[in-house]
């Protein structure tokens, strides 16, 4: 456990290298200007590697190896018709993988440490009117529904260009009717749910699946549960600030 | 003193071990009720599990203590050297130099070369240049994709023209594109944001936001992670066009 610990300490640094090195060489020869409180940046850069070592670390011990057995125990066909009696290629047939596929999404979301950096900074520039774990919950609530509309599209075998083009048009409806100042928030949370925990697990959930499934090809139709992961965010904060934006009208029309 | 600090690094501990709590309920539920399975391995699972805790929490500290203060200090003083040179190869090359060896990316890059040797696209013999050629334009189009991001923010255009305009050379690019090489270039759009680019990215956006005249950090400020996961797919199935 301890090699294991190093070589996931070693992968990290190896991650973080190259951003040091530009920024290193950014402050000395560009800026010429040493950071302000330099001390208190490096541990705080030292916390971050080590905090992702251990995050990592403890993500490959315990979540991975249960989550990506229990993805493939869902999609056994031993244990589909244990719980269903209608043929394998019925879409119904998989409803304890929709379920999986949620409840998985939403709670990977909410421990996503990218998403919490963005929402952080979200509360901290809109003076706390986003809360953190608000933007979180909506933003996770997309990532379920992505990857149910995803799982379901492994099964029936849609053009997953479709799905994702059907999701850009209600994103661009969506931008025309609501008020300017989320958008561009509300764009950023389509790309940082996808990174550390969701993919490894996403990824399992998908490939397997789509071996299992009658007629699929796990090398075409395995793919794009992350791409789905990243529309459906959009949507849900868009949603959310359209419904904010409801809420302020009415207000003013009971007001008046 | 010492009694504060426990009781500090306890408090932020059973935030970090509340943002877990889902994941665990999720796994348990599934694992003993609708599988009816035992755990393997339950040592390593909770020891696993106090790692991801321990882990979280010495993340979410640092971002506050390291990683943003860098972000807008950057930003600062890259705007009072009033050199728009500098600022943007800044921006291109933070984009680029996170995406070539983000490991994600080059897992999918390897998938995606079998995939293409598999369905005669390309010969085996160029399937490791094919890897190579994928990962270098998925790591110039995010270079690019800071840089358009970091010049939006400097012109203060709003976000949903650029981004839309994405979206028409998505689809028009769908229509033309190889079909083994669609879902591999959407995917590629999610995977190439890794955790330590998204707060240093976020800070210097924000940052620069706050420090140009005119812009709102909430509306201007935001937005470059979103083009950093578009133009991906974009230059992912150029690719494809122009190699098959």
């Amino acid at each position: 456990m301890l090699i294991e610990l190093g070589i996931t300490f070693l992968n990290t640094l190896r991650d973080v290298a190259p951003i040091v090195l530009l920024i290193a060489i950014f402050q000395i020869f560009i800026i010429k200007k040493s950071i302000p409180r330099l001390k208190n940046v490096i541990f705080g850069v030292v916390l971050v590697i080590f905090g992702l070592t251990f995050f990592l670390m403890g993500l490959e011990q315990a979540l991975f190896p249960v989550g990506e057995l229990m993805a493939k125990q869902l999609s056994n066909p031993e244990f589909i018709t244990k719980t269903y009696s209608g043929s394998l290629t019925d879409w119904q047939a998989y409803y304890w993988v929709y379920i999986f596929a949620a409840l998985l999404g939403f709670s990977t979301t909410i421990a996503e440490p990218s998403l919490y950096a963005v929402a952080v900074k979200a509360n901290e520039v809109s003076g706390g009117t986003i809360g953190t774990l608000y933007l979180r919950f909506v933003v996770a609530i997309g990532v379920a529904i992505a990857l149910v509309v995803g799982t379901y599209r492994i099964v029936v075998g849609d053009s997953l260009a479709t799905y994702i083009m059907v999701g850009y048009v209600i994103v661009v409806i969506q931008t025309i009717f609501v008020k300017k100042d989320l958008v561009a928030l509300a764009y950023d949370s389509g790309g940082v749910t996808t990174s550390t925990v969701t993919v490894p697990i996403v990824a399992a959930l998908g490939l397997g699946l789509s071996s299992v499934v009658p007629g699929r090809n796990p090398a075409i139709d395995g793919f794009g549960l992350i791409a789905f992961a990243s529309v459906f965010p959009m949507i849900t904060v868009l949603g959310y600030a359209q419904i904010n934006d409801l809420a302020i009208y009415f207000k003013k029309l009971s007001k008046n | 003193m010492i009694l504060r600090l426990i009781g500090n690094i306890a408090g932020k501990l059973k935030t970090s071990f509340f943002d877990l709590l889902p994941i665990i309920v999720v796994v348990v539920f599934f694992q003993t009720i609708v599988l009816q399975q035992p755990f393997p391995n339950m040592l390593e699972t909770l020891v696993g599990l106090v790692f991801v805790v321990i882990g979280l929490m010495l993340f979410v500290e640092g971002l506050e203590l390291g990683l943003f203060p860098i972000g807008e200090n950057l930003s600062y003083a890259l705007v009072k050297k009033g050199s728009l040179f500098w600022l943007l190869s800044f921006s291109f090359l933070l984009g680029f130099s996170t995406t070539i060896a983000e490991p994600a990316l080059i897992a999918v890059a390897k998938e995606a070369g079998e995939i293409a040797v598999e369905s005669d696209l390309i010969k085996p013999e160029i399937e490791s240049s094919y890897i190579l050629g994928l990962r270098i334009s998925v790591a110039i189009s995010v270079g690019l994709a800071i840089l358009i991001g970091i010049w939006r923010i400097i012109q203060g255009w709003p976000i949903y023209y650029l981004i839309i305009g994405g979206y028409v050379m998505v689809i028009v690019m769908t229509l033309f594109a190889p079909e083994e090489i669609i879902g591999i270039a959407y995917d590629a759009g999610g995977v190439t944001t890794s955790t330590i680019t998204v707060p240093l990215v976020t800070a210097l956006g924000v940052g620069l936001a706050t420090v140009i005249e005119g812009r709102s950090p909430l509306t201007d400020g935001f937005g470059l992670i979103a083009f950093a996961s578009l133009l991906p797919m974009i230059f992912v199935m150029g690719y494809g066009m122009f190699i098959f």
